[in-house]
């Protein structure tokens, strides 16, 4: 199995990583495979850059994980794919997958994410003194909802 | 001006312990290259030809005392005891070591400066008029605007990793000066049918290798949704601009792919999302941001006999009258002008000022504009506030610090970047070729004569120099390995945006002043009486001067 972090510590992960290829219980589906599926209560899908977050949003209620891969880290829609489905309600868990690096961790967690499966499983202890770099932010987010703005005393 | 709380000053701090750390990383082969490479341009590092460029944040062009006093000693302190103004109304070091760099943003966060995402694929620092505040052509004071978009924008965790960079203008006056068409999203402060004051939406401006004017996406937005309605646009651009190539990501390219009718679509359907959401703007908070900036505390003056008095002055010594003339503008309070102090001097690098003219500016914006200063995008400095009683001894002062070349707004008055003396990125040297256009034209009296004429210079497609938007643009391209210059003709930025036309094959560099010199002579010997370059151009196209600069010698 994986390893991970999840909700701020390390853990095995629950699920094996999509494989477009084959469709082989307890991995990760691609798009494609997981719009061919019937029933999508309790399934995990992967998106990638350009799939777009718009097909997952009817059905943010019964999936349990939504995997978002950066196969740059450079490449930053996944951002916005992590952000829509939490601002739509998704609450299961949000996985980033692929080249992100620690450095985008906190970004990713404002965008919604609370899993972080990196491509080199050595980076991870690493990674968690890179959780809270910011005691603050500006802007509202995932995590805190009501920009500082409306918080400021 | 804006003033931080603890909340401002703990971010920044945090920000650049954050760097601190990724330097650490980086210089000890933990962070590769590549990786390094998107957290340092976002602290506003690049690696240059000859060292490393450090681009310093100078939200919307203002700037204390304090902080030009702070910016005076980290050139001495870091580099090479000069520093030079950008056309996004920054300031660029040129000379910084790469491991100095956390410890000269901590001396920023002392004086509540940073180099947040002054580079790099994120949104940039917002630009605005100079004369904001002061103006007389001024509906509203852009600036608490221009802080708003600044906090929204810094460290956003959405935007971070777009497509590429992206830049944004707010303009409040009749005339624009702060080019919003040509921008990634231009911003104006406009009334709607009952005269309540809002945002007119451009979007999918911008200049580099395909120059386009910006496109009406709204023609009037209430304020309290101007941070929603941004984040739809950017939303929308992060996730269908191109990242297959780096020449078609900017949004004007998306804009032109899509349209301006479905990107509008695009952009109200993200909008309906997050409208009326908690990022919506409240009324304390445009309170809040309108009272960093209000009036300072000026004196009541006579107008009339205030402005009789610099008359006589003025004709007492044509030379400062003639500074008085070029260099100053009206201000919109009794007794008061806005002062132009030039960057531009012949000899000099434009935009370049010393550690000793940033503390005597310092010094000078103390003793005469209450403590402020801005830079401006055409690269000058600006005093905003000077009583006329004051301006001779200003004048006097500047001239001894030669900082009063009287040429705002004329052909030696360029705007030109760094160009390949520094700049890693470019094709051709600008600074020689601004030098020997100065230096040919060093004439103040024929300069006065071609009147009003704006010269801008880029050393390669980035268009840093804006020349696309120069009266007369000059971009320099690389030929077979040498430096050719291309001339184009009649851009404009102001409210009727236009894009230079391409006047025909380039030049060598030391070609450029005698071309110069053929349209310049060819303007005048077409120009009716009073005018300009532009009009004259405007009036009779381009072949004229397609015909004398290419005609073949007999």
């Amino acid at each position: 199995m994986p390893r991970l972090i999840k909700d701020g510590t390390i853990v095995d992960s629950d699920w094996l990583p999509a494989n477009p290829d084959r469709l082989t219980p307890g991995h990760i589906l691609s798009l494609d495979q997981w719009l061919a599926l019937d029933d999508k209560s309790g399934s995990a899908v992967q998106l990638e850059p350009g799939d777009g977050a718009t097909p997952l949003l009817d059905h943010v209620d019964v999936i349990d994980l939504v995997a978002i891969n950066f196969p740059v880290f450079t490449d930053g829609r996944g951002f916005s794919y992590g952000r829509e489905l939490r601002e739509q309600g998704f609450k299961g868990e949000l996985r980033a997958v692929g080249a992100f690096i620690r450095d985008q961790v906190d970004y990713l967690q404002r965008c919604g994410f609370n899993a972080f499966q990196f491509a080199e499983e050595d980076q991870l202890e690493a990674a968690m003194d890179s959780l809270t770099p910011f005691s603050e932010h500006y802007q509202a987010d995932v995590r805190q909802p009501v920009p500082l703005f409306r918080r400021r005393t | 001006m804006y003033v931080y709380d603890q909340y401002d000053q703990t971010m920044l701090d945090e920000r650049v312990n954050q760097f601190r750390d990724q330097t650490r990383r980086y210089l000890s082969g933990e962070l590769s290259e590549a990786e390094f490479l998107p957290l340092r341009l976002q602290n506003g590092l690049y690696v240059q030809r000859l060292a490393p460029m450090l681009r310093i944040a100078v939200p919307y062009g203002l700037l204390s005392s304090r902080q030009l006093r702070k910016l005076a000693e980290i050139t001495r302190n870091y580099d090479k005891g000069y520093a030079h103004i950008t056309t996004r109304q920054n300031v660029q070091l040129n000379w910084p070591r790469l491991e100095d760099v956390p410890d000269i943003l901590a001396d920023l966060a002392s004086v509540e400066m940073h180099a947040i995402q002054t580079s790099g694929n994120c949104i940039r620092n917002t630009t605005t008029d100079q004369f904001a505040g002061v103006a007389t052509d001024e509906l509203e004071d852009p600036r608490p605007y221009c802080e708003i978009i600044r906090q929204w924008s810094t460290l956003h965790p959405e935007f971070a990793f777009l497509p590429r960079k992206f830049k944004i203008a707010v303009c409040g006056t009749a005339e624009d000066r702060a080019a919003i068409h040509a921008h990634d999203i231009g911003l104006e402060l406009v009334p709607d049918d009952n005269g309540v004051i809002g945002f007119k939406v451009l979007a999918g401006g911008g200049l580099g290798r395909t120059p386009v004017i910006g496109s009406v996406v709204r023609d009037w937005l209430e304020k309290k949704h101007l941070l929603t309605y941004l984040e739809a646009i950017l939303r929308v651009y992060n996730q269908h601009g191109r990242r297959d190539n780096k020449y078609k990501a900017r949004i004007k390219i998306l804009v032109k792919a899509m349209g301006v009718e479905a990107f509008r679509d695009a952009v109200e359907t993200e909008w309906q999302v997050l409208k009326d959401g908690p990022s919506t703007l409240t009324d304390e908070e445009i309170q809040r941001a309108r009272s960093f900036f209000t009036a300072p505390d000026y004196q009541q003056i006579d107008g009339t006999s205030s402005a009789a008095a610099l008359a006589d002055a003025c004709k007492a010594d044509p030379i400062f009258g003639n500074w008085v003339k070029r260099n100053t503008v009206d201000h919109r309070t009794p007794g008061y002008r806005a002062v132009t102090i030039s960057l531009k001097a012949t000899g000099y690098v434009p935009g370049d000022i010393s550690d000793g003219q940033l503390d005597l500016l310092a010094d000078l914006a103390e003793r005469y504009s209450f403590g402020e200063i801005r830079s401006t995008h055409q690269q000058n400095m600006v005093l905003a506030d000077v009583l006329t009683a004051h301006l001779p001894q200003l004048w006097q002062k500047l001239q001894a610090a030669g900082l009063a070349t009287p040429n705002i707004g004329y052909l030696t008055d360029m705007i030109c970047c760094p160009g390949g003396d520094y700049c890693s990125l470019a094709n051709a040297k600008s600074i020689p070729v601004a030098e020997a256009i100065q230096n040919r034209f060093d004439d103040l009296d024929y300069m006065y004569d071609l009147g009003p004429l704006e010269v801008n210079i880029s050393g390669c497609m980035n268009a840093c120099g804006h020349h696309h938007i120069g009266h007369i643009g000059i971009l320099g391209v690389d030929k077979k390995g040498e430096e050719f210059y291309q001339v184009s003709l009649g851009g404009s930025q102001s409210k009727q945006a236009s894009i230079g036309k391409i006047l025909g094959p380039s030049f060598r560099q030391e070609d450029m002043p005698d071309i110069m010199d053929k349209i310049l002579s060819t303007y005048l010997s077409l120009r009716n009486e009073e005018e300009a370059f532009l009009q004259t151009y405007q009036r009779v196209g381009i072949d004229p001067f397609k015909e004398r600069v290419y005609a073949k010698a007999d």
